[in-house]
């Protein structure tokens, strides 16, 4: 076989192999459906492709076929938008939103998985023309295993504690721990929630961690990992047992409060440890002179 | 962006009227506290909102 050909379909092979490894349908319930798994492979063999050719192209050397790797990108733009308009479309009939920032988050990683398996199929593409194929496996292996590791992110039970917390009510203000969660009226509201209810507090490890828990992208975001798991009691025009996450504003802890279809604390705190830290919500002031200072 | 409670006040459910004034939404007057739990709970599932109590006698349903 020609050279050049190998080190094609040796690029595409890698690159549509990490795309297909980093497309999870996990418990975010993202992307569930058959075509969205369609729509993203497809754009991941495009990418691999791209990718694959960048090598044979300038070895040639044919510099205008590099250039489409500029187009390409321009290409991959938008699909973080159309990840964005769908699911914000979607957010309109949810119960529970995910919200703007998960959103975002979801769309921003979707576009960048693109760019990685451009990078894999050149990397391998590129040691299958210059060496042999069979090191061009190892250095695709090397690519998608590098791969999972940098889509692989931060979590909740990373920047903080997650506790028990006991659901109180004071008259009528319902409390988990110390920290006020809402005011509910109805009695009969009351005893359900004191007995399903379930509360637990997230104290942050550092002023970072702080931040990105106060922000509320990043509770929201908690509230509906939680919910697409455990479930929750709130239907349409029965808002009063939805989920809420409040901050203990003194302490700067945060307090959740859920009425679940599956009353189980132990996983409830296992999963809020493994909700992912959205990036944009992400706190640095410990990055900064002053934030560090200030943190003393 | 639902960030929490916010909304204006639907309705008010109270036994004692004096302790309402003014205008702007409906009051409803309840003869005893089991009265104005049940029309609490009719009015908050109606109007899509959430019975509030202010410790005094007076129950508000508010949309959030």
């Amino acid at each position: 076989m020609e050279r050049y050909l190998v080190a094609i379909v040796v690029g595409i092979a890698a690159g549509f192999l990490d795309r297909l490894i980093m497309l999870r349908s996990d418990y975010r319930f993202y992307p569930t459906y058959p075509h969205g798994y369609l729509t993203h492979l497809a754009l991941g063999f495009i990418a691999a492709g791209l990718g694959a050719v960048a090598i044979p192209a300038i070895a040639k050397p044919d510099y205008v076929a590099v250039t489409f790797l500029a187009l390409a990108a321009q290409q991959f733009r938008e699909i973080r938008s159309m990840e964005r308009e769908t699911l914000s479309k979607l957010e309109e009939s949810k119960l529970i939103p995910r919200g703007p920032d998960y959103i975002e988050g979801i769309a921003r990683v979707f576009e960048a998985r693109n760019y990685l398996v451009i990078l894999t199929a050149m990397a391998s593409s590129a040691v299958a023309y210059w060496w042999r194929w069979e090191y061009a496996v190892i250095a695709a292996l090397l690519c998608i295993v590098f791969s999972t590791k940098l889509m692989g992110g931060s979590y909740i039970g990373e920047i903080a504690q997650v506790e028990k917390g006991e659901i109180i009510f004071d008259g009528s203000i319902l409390k988990v721990n110390d920290v006020i969660i809402m005011n509910v009226g109805l009695t009969e509201t009351r005893k359900k929630i004191m007995r399903e209810g379930m509360g637990i507090i997230i104290k942050p490890r550092d002023d970072n961690a702080r931040l990105t828990l106060d922000a509320p992208g990043q509770r929201m975001a908690i509230i509906h990992d939680v919910v697409s798991i455990l479930g929750s009691k709130v239907d349409v025009s029965e808002t009063e047992l939805r989920p809420l996450a409040r901050k203990q504003a003194d302490k700067g802890y945060l307090a959740l409060f859920l009425v679940a279809n599956e009353p189980d604390q132990e996983y409830f705190m296992e999963i809020v440890k493994r909700v992912p830290v959205i990036e944009s919500t992400r706190g640095t002031a410990l990055k900064s002179f002053f934030g560090r200072k200030a943190a003393d | 962006m639902n960030k929490g409670l916010k909304g204006g006040i639907l309705a008010i459910v109270t036994m004692d009227k004096d302790k309402v004034t003014g205008g702007g939404c409906p009051v409803f007057l309840a003869v005893d506290q089991k009265e104005q739990e049940k029309l609490g709970l009719f009015l908050a599932r109606i109007l899509d909102g959430i019975v509030h109590d202010l410790e005094n006698g007076v129950y508000f349903i508010c949309r959030h």
